[in-house]
């Protein structure tokens, strides 16, 4: 993994981003700022609207602001191209999302592979071992023949996280990954995200609105009405 | 690439019904178009085979002017025999020319003793003529299939009509070409059934018996018809030939000899024309069939799955493979339509020719229908429908790889 411990992973500085809805300009990020560190695990929070999803986007470089500056392991990610985006993204991004989109035609096993197949081109050895062994981390191995329709919905986030991380990315990114999860399952997911961060040292970045798991976060930024209100340390039980 | 064709083949065979009737959609079209390329094919290269081997040969040469008033078989637009010899050394040297048969055509009165009608005659070397139109002995119905001096070849329609049978004595009177007139008795040796197409009701008798009759002192020819060793070739020859004889010029300084290929002689050319075009049609149906259901099950597939679009988008596939995605399915539905087409048409055409569909043409009754595939054609039809695939996939596979992911992952 290609750390960069002397600078923050994530630094965005006086980050905005408008919409145009009709005919109406609509402010969803008004100059935010804030830097991540790598290996932290990190939860933007708020309610729905406040932002949250539109931040997430930018740091995925699947948006770009509209004014500020966004660096995300090392890349001014605003001044990317559309081809170099989806590189820049499949060399050092995860993505896990709310509805788990999980490739319904593949298999469990061939989910998690597909990330090292069809985006960075991995060696048939080097990408059994790999999945092999982020299967057994996430709990799936015995799944893994199974086709998305066929298991649950934690088990499908799990095999989420596990497809996020095979590629060994600098960061994963989370919108909503317990929505739609029982409570009980949802901290069963944010445990596995965080011990994954413990043996990877991968960054996690997730959002909620969910006031019961925020507290899984080490570092929690409040996001209201497009701007950082709060930051505060969270709970970060396993973390040093 | 295999991945990309996993992923592909899943898709299909995730909406089962929807594939099977988009590929039972280019399967019917594929064995339209087979079934009616191969049999309106062999239909004609069969007619083609009748006219030419029958009678035509697939080439023939006449003195300058005689074809424009061929129906009066007029004796004074003969080769004259200086000319005939020359164009004998000339055909004698041509490799690509199997056999030619010169032939003295004329009209002439035919009589039983009791009745007398019309008849339109070749005087021909018999093996020379057997060589040149390979199928004139399978026409002789009834008698031995040779032809001696003192003998004749009568048109089945004369024998019915005037009751003469085989081994009658029958006389031809003619005219010869400084009008006096000239009788010569025959024995009936055949009769022939009669073929569709110029000549088709004509007699035979020897050449040395033709020039007899019409008191020729040396020989001079109507026509001399020419097999090729390639057909396919004809064109070319034909032009080859006919660019060796401009030269030949009289004293006039024009050209002595006039060439026609058989297309040029016979009025079923344009019903081989005919034949072609509307193969030519069948086949855009066909296209249009592939493009516009491919098309659709396409667009429908792309809007079906933008949410899936959006989650590789964002993950980092390039869009070059999800395009590739959506033309390999495009791709794998026009190959599974030409296969199981090709499969399909070739079971029907095989209980076709089982089957043995005979027709008539014109005068010619109970021909059997044979219709072969010709790889050439199983081969374009099958290449057409898959790139027609391709194609049809293209812009629904494009407008797949340009989704923002953002918006994709949006759409409910």
């Amino acid at each position: 993994m290609k750390e960069k411990s002397s600078m923050g992973l994530v630094i965005a500085e006086k980050l905005s981003k408008d919409y145009l809805t009709g005919e109406v300009v609509v402010r969803a990020l008004h100059g935010v700022s804030f830097t991540i560190e790598p290996a932290s695990f990190v939860s933007f929070i708020g309610p729905s609207g406040s932002g949250k999803t539109t931040l997430l986007n930018l740091i995925g470089c699947l948006d770009k602001p509209t004014a500020g500056q966004l660096t995300v392991a090392g890349a001014d990610v605003a001044s990317l191209s559309r081809k170099d985006s989806a590189a820049f993204r499949g060399a050092n991004l995860g993505f896990i999302f709310q509805d788990f989109n999980l490739l319904p035609v593949l298999t469990v096993y061939e989910n998690v592979e597909y990330p090292l197949l069809m985006v960075q081109n991995i060696p048939a050895e080097q990408r059994t071992e790999r999945v092999h062994q982020l299967l057994e981390a996430v709990g799936m191995m015995e799944q893994r023949n199974k086709y998305p329709d066929q298991i649950s919905g934690g088990q499908k986030q799990r095999v989420a996280i596990a497809r996020a991380l095979v590629t060994h990315p600098q960061l994963v990114l989370a919108d909503e990954p317990t929505a739609n999860l029982d409570s009980q399952t949802a901290y069963t997911v944010i445990d596995l995200m965080k011990k994954m961060r413990d043996e990877l040292k991968t960054t996690f970045i997730f959002s909620t609105h969910d006031q019961k798991i925020v507290g899984e976060a080490e570092i929690i930024y409040q996001l209201t009405d497009g701007a950082l209100v709060v930051n505060r340390n969270g709970g970060g039980k396993n973390h040093e | 690439m295999n991945n990309l064709f996993k992923i592909a083949i899943r898709n299909l065979l995730r909406y089962k019904r929807r594939t099977l009737l988009t590929v039972s959609l280019i399967t019917i079209g594929v064995v339209f178009v087979l079934v009616f390329v191969s049999v309106s094919g062999s239909f004609k290269a069969m007619m083609i085979g009748q006219i030419t081997d029958s009678m035509l040969g697939h080439v023939q040469i006449h003195r300058r002017g005689y074809v424009a008033s061929i129906d009066n078989l007029p004796l004074n637009m003969n080769l004259k025999p200086q000319a005939f010899k020359k164009l004998e050394v000339i055909l004698n040297s041509q490799r690509a020319v199997d056999a030619f048969s010169p032939r003295i055509k004329f009209g002439g009165m035919f009589s039983n003793f009791v009745e007398t009608t019309n008849i339109r005659l070749n005087g021909v070397y018999p093996d020379r003529e057997f060589k040149t139109a390979p199928l004139l002995t399978s026409r002789i119905i009834e008698g031995k299939k040779t032809l001696e001096k003192g003998e004749i070849l009568i048109p089945v329609l004369l024998s019915r009509g005037m009751g003469v049978k085989l081994n009658d004595p029958v006389v031809i009177v003619t005219t010869n070409q400084d009008g006096s007139v000239n009788g010569k008795q025959f024995r009936v040796s055949g009769i022939l059934e009669s073929a569709t197409g110029p000549g088709g009701r004509d007699g035979y008798i020897h050449i040395e018996d033709a020039r007899e009759i019409l008191r020729m002192p040396e020989m001079e020819v109507s026509e001399i018809a020419i097999r090729l060793k390639d057909f396919s070739k004809l064109n070319q020859y034909a032009s080859q030939l006919s660019h060796l004889l401009a030269t030949e010029l009289n004293k006039q300084g024009k050209p002595i000899f006039e060439i026609h290929t058989w297309e040029k002689l016979s009025p079923f050319y344009n019903i081989a024309r005919m034949i072609d075009v509307m193969t030519f049609f069948i086949k855009l149906m066909l296209i249009a069939i592939v493009l516009i259901s491919i098309m659709n099950v396409m667009i429908m597939a792309v809007y079906e799955r933008i949410r899936e679009i959006g989650t590789i988008a964002a993950i980092g596939t390039p869009p070059g493979k999800i395009l590739a995605l959506f033309v390999i399915e495009g791709f794998s539905l026009g190959v599974l339509g030409a296969v199981s087409g090709g499969v399909l048409g070739g079971i029907i055409l095989y209980f076709l020719n089982v089957a043995k569909i005979s027709f008539n043409f014109g005068q010619q009754q109970g021909l059997i229908l044979t219709a072969n595939v010709r790889a050439a054609d199983l081969l374009a039809i099958s290449v057409t429908v898959i790139v027609v695939s391709v194609i049809a996939s293209l812009q629904p596979a494009f407008k797949a790889s340009r989704l923002e992911p953002i918006e994709a992952l949006r759409h409910v």
